[in-house]
């Protein structure tokens, strides 16, 4: 086996030394009843070759993003990843170190999440980051159970333009941890009267911005509503490039901001490995879940980094921890990192107009169809078009026409009687042609 | 011998050592108006942003692409790895990560797949996850399993909940409300159980460092919902009472959880379903390979025994004859609601059914076999100069010492792992588990060669003759060859800097 550097010899070295005949009398503690007596019902082990063929026709069954018209979104984004960021994370020291626990042999690492903690909260316009959660759902959950430590309280309450998947992970982790969730029913035009939910019982108010169906929310009177009753703001975003253009959340006065960082640095993937952006104030820094890299210095005075304030942390304080986290989504967060350090801030805002422009050019097109309607007064990449059919039907006719046309809000609301409704984004890999093929497939759907 | 540095001045004039370049952070190289991707302005539209432009800057460096190029492999040029070297981090199981696997996992049909894109156009890609699922149960001969958990630590989390949901189901979540663990367990399954409103009570293992039947008997009683048992446990050894005390839980109506964190060293040789588990995660970044990546991403799935099987979170697959589908909603079924966006970290699924298909059923035993050798070889190499807190007796994949062999020298485990350093190794796992005084847990796993582990027991011995020979400078100095010396972590957790910001 080409993994497998021990040769018989050595084996048979390695059993005489340790004065075994077989190996298996190393395993005298597994009761013999409990040993299998021999290779599983399963293949055997396979060539490069053999497991690139296989593994490659699964791979070839599958419709991927570059092979058709695209503009599927709703928490997950095809953008252009630069060549160099997928060549810079495969690098050995980068792909196969571990979690930084000796700093000394660690600085990489350990210099690139102080660098994209840094990031995060400018991008965020928030005081401090962590250095990533899973990913944006699961950040989201823990910024609910860290407002309900601060608060004292245990009622979240859920905007209804919040990704259902995220508050159905949120409901989940409350349900068990016995915590109150208020969900807010599916609010398409973001008409919802969110400050009238908050009072003296609420721990925080989640809401995302730009929202499932794309609005965009002025979060300033909503945090002034929650400071008034001694609540928190939590923001959340699933297009982290929106924020290279829209005003972030940290300015209009959330508590904690998190996201999906994935539209930076990561391939769709079918949905993961992506990694979770969590933002807050300097306040909060003790309540915060998740590993933090802090800069220090060494015993010769020089500048370096360490992961710091583990006293937070489930290896430390094992129950009374802020969180259970250990692994975190380290070289997702460096994709992100190295692609928005190749951006930059000019890059960043230009790459976030080129997204805007597109999506409003698609959506003129698009409403220029009889019987279909854009709903957003505004949006970001990403808008809710009205059908005059169901939207789940209409998406599998389109694919099999060779476009990638949506999500119906039925795949993530079935119960809520929107199934007429198509969530549409579009990114900079959409050219002028991929939006015409889709008005024009929309147009022969219908 | 040349003249020593401080006789000329400065070290080196530059701050670099040869090879080991100094990198300052990229908000001290970048500009904000330069930019590394290259991007035609867009045709002007009428906002459609509402009023909510952004309106101040941002402050973001930018870098051309040779900056970044450049930037970040001197970075990683200051991080130790698998690829340049032994890394035997007990309980973590640092094992060479096949580049097949990356490769396969860029295929674009996998890569460049959206999760919400009709289920119709990624039939690979449920077929993919369908496969990784029929090896991991038939490896752990259970009944169903959760792929969506994305790190151990998530993977708890699922266990606990469906193990919460069957007792709501039976009526007794309200006065279950105890998980028993041992000392020695990873600080998650504290934290996990903790988190869901569970109180983690500690049983004691025994003198010969497992957990006896009679001791899980005695602590068991009419609040116990579970026990957390990590199987092969932290100290290395097997727990050996498994099967009687899985018999002992269930009796007493609660429910077993396996930490799987240490499954290298049974996967192909012995099935958790047979020790009586009821739910236990896999790591896929330590048991199949996938790369750790300086802390992430992981994978955590979990599988399920038949009276969990019920409360599996969404999604989960279901097959109609010939059509393989993701059910996505709970509605209509008991499952546990949703750990996770999406489905997981189909990624890592990917790559860890790769490792699976390069092994085989055949493989994969043998790679077991190998840790469990290797682990032992180091310990007989190695039990004489340093020692073991249970006695000389067979371990796992990981081997177990103590500091009682530096007693005297004024040396710890720290200044020990630390020299460790200079000599051109990581370090293993330090102070963990906690129920061992100055523990060194040893994880050589399978991927190290013979004349790799015996370059390793000379430098480790050469360690232990110089600390009692009292060369004590050598390991309180240490490391002086890293690029960095020892940090201040005091100073870094008083007085916390978490971002850049201009001197």
């Amino acid at each position: 086996m080409r993994y497998l550097p021990l040769t018989q010899e050595d084996r048979a070295q390695m059993r005489a030394a340790i004065g075994v005949s077989d190996v298996d009398a190393l395993y005298a503690d597994v009761p013999a009843d409990l040993r299998l007596d021999g290779p599983l019902d399963l293949p055997r082990g396979k060539s490069e070759i053999e497991v690139e063929r296989l593994l490659g026709a699964m791979a070839q069954r599958n419709l991927s993003a570059s092979r058709a018209p695209f503009f599927v979104g709703a928490g997950a984004y095809k953008h252009h990843i630069p060549a160099s960021v997928d060549h810079l994370i495969q690098r050995s020291e980068f792909l196969t170190s571990y979690t930084p626990y000796q700093p000394e042999i660690s600085q990489g690492t350990l210099q690139y999440l102080f660098e994209f903690q840094t990031q995060v909260a400018m991008l965020t316009g928030m005081e401090i980051a962590n250095a990533s959660m899973y990913d944006g759902s699961t950040a989201c959950a823990e910024a609910a159970l860290m407002a309900h430590r601060i608060t004292k309280r245990r009622k979240a309450v859920l905007s209804g333009g919040l990704h259902p998947h995220y508050a159905e992970v949120l409901r989940t982790i409350s349900h068990f941890a016995s915590d109150e969730v208020v969900s807010l029913a599916p609010d398409v035009l973001a008409h919802e009267d969110l400050a009238a939910t908050i009072d003296e019982s609420v721990s925080c108010l989640v809401v995302q911005t730009p929202d499932v169906f794309g609005n965009l929310r002025d979060l300033t009177p909503l945090a002034e509503a929650c400071h008034r009753h001694g609540a928190l703001l939590i923001a959340v975003f699933t297009e982290a490039v929106s924020l290279g253009l829209v005003t972030p959340p940290g300015e209009m006065g959330a508590d904690i901001v998190v996201g999906e960082g994935q539209s930076l640095g990561n391939p769709l993937s079918f949905g993961g490995p992506y990694l979770g952006l969590f933002a807050t104030r300097l306040s909060y820094l003790r309540q915060t879940p998740g590993r933090l890299c802090g800069e220090t210095v060494d015993a010769d005075g020089r500048r370096g980094y360490v992961a710091t304030l583990s006293a937070r942390e489930q290896h430390i304080r094992r129950d009374k921890a802020t969180s259970n986290i250990c692994t975190n989504s380290n070289l997702c967060a460096l994709a992100f990192s190295i692609h928005l350090s190749l951006l930059g801030e000019a890059g960043l805002r230009r790459l976030a107009r080129v997204n805007h422009a597109n999506a409003v050019d698609l959506a003129e097109r698009l409403a220029r169809i009889p019987g279909v309607e854009t709903l957003n007064e505004s949006f970001f990449n990403e808008f809710t078009l009205r059908l005059p059919c169901d939207a789940a039907r209409l998406v599998e006719n389109m694919a099999e026409a060779g476009v990638l046309a949506g999500v119906p809000v039925s795949r993530l609301l079935p119960d809520a009687g929107l199934d007429d409704l198509l969530l549409v984004a579009s990114t900079e890999v959409n050219t002028p042609q991929d939006r015409e093929a889709f008005v024009a497939a929309l147009r022969g759907a219908l | 011998m040349l003249d020593h540095p401080e006789d000329f001045g400065p070290e080196t004039f530059s701050g670099n050592r040869g090879l080991d370049q100094e990198e300052p952070p990229i908000f001290e190289i970048g500009r904000p108006e330069t930019t590394g991707v290259d991007m035609d302005e867009p045709p002007p539209v009428a906002s459609r942003l509402g009023g909510l432009e952004r309106k101040r800057p941002i402050g973001l460096p930018g870098l051309s692409e040779p900056e970044a190029m450049r930037h970040y492999v001197r970075l990683s040029r200051k991080n130790y790895s698998i690829d340049a070297g032994l890394y035997p981090l007990g309980s973590c199981t640092m094992k060479h990560n096949p580049r097949l696997n990356e490769k396969i996992a860029r295929v674009e049909g996998f890569a460049d797949v959206h999760p919400l894109q009709p289920q119709s156009t990624a039939p690979g890609a449920l077929a993919l996850m369908e496969e990784l699922a029929r090896w991991l149960l038939e490896l752990t001969g259970m009944s169903t399993i959760a792929l969506s958990p994305k790190a151990g630590a998530h993977g708890e989390l699922c266990g606990l909940m469906a193990i919460k949901a069957a007792l709501e189901a039976r009526g007794e979540a309200a006065t279950r409300k105890t998980i028993l663990i041992p000392q020695s367990a990873h600080g998650t399954n504290p934290a996990s159980a903790a988190l869901l409103g569970f109180q983690a009570r500690v049983i004691e293992a025994g003198a010969d460092g497992v957990v006896s039947e009679e001791a899980a008997a005695a602590a068991l009683g009419p609040d116990v919902a579970a026990i957390m048992l990590t199987n092969p446990n932290t100290c290395g050894l097997f727990e050996r009472n498994v099967v009687g005390i899985a018999r002992r839980v269930r009796e007493a109506g609660g429910y077993f959880y396996c930490d799987g964190a240490n499954f290298n060293a049974i996967a192909g040789v012995a099935r958790p379903a047979e020790m009586g588990v009821d739910a236990m995660h896999l790591n896929l970044h330590k048991t199949f390979s996938t790369p750790h990546g300086g802390g992430g991403p992981g994978s955590g799935p979990v599988v399920l025994s038949e009276r969990l099987a019920p409360f599996a979170p969404v999604p989960f697959l279901a097959r109609d004859g010939e059509t393989l589908r993701l059910v996505e909603q709970r509605q209509g079924t008991q499952s546990l609601g949703r750990l996770t966006a999406f489905h997981g970290q189909f990624g890592t699924f990917v790559r860890a059914l790769a490792y699976i298909l390069s092994h085989g059923s055949d493989g994969l035993a043998q790679a077991s076999r190998d840790a469990v050798l290797s682990a032992n070889y180091l310990r007989v190499a190695l039990r004489d100069v340093m020692t073991q807190p249970f006695g000389d007796r067979a371990c796992m994949h990981e081997v177990l010492f103590d500091d009682a062999f530096l007693e005297g020298t004024g040396v710890t485990t720290l200044d020990f792992a630390k020299a460790m350093i200079d000599e051109g190794y990581h370090p293993m796992t330090i102070y963990f588990p906690l129920v061992v005084h100055g523990a060194m847990l040893i994880e050589p796993t399978e991927s190290e060669s013979k004349r790799s582990l015996d370059l390793f027991v000379a430098t480790m011995r050469a360690l232990v003759a110089s600390a009692k020979r009292g060369e004590t400078r050598r390991f309180t100095g240490a490391p002086r060859y890293a690029p960095r010396r020892r940090l201040d972590e005091a100073a870094a957790a008083r007085k916390p800097v978490l971002r850049w910001s201009a001197a």
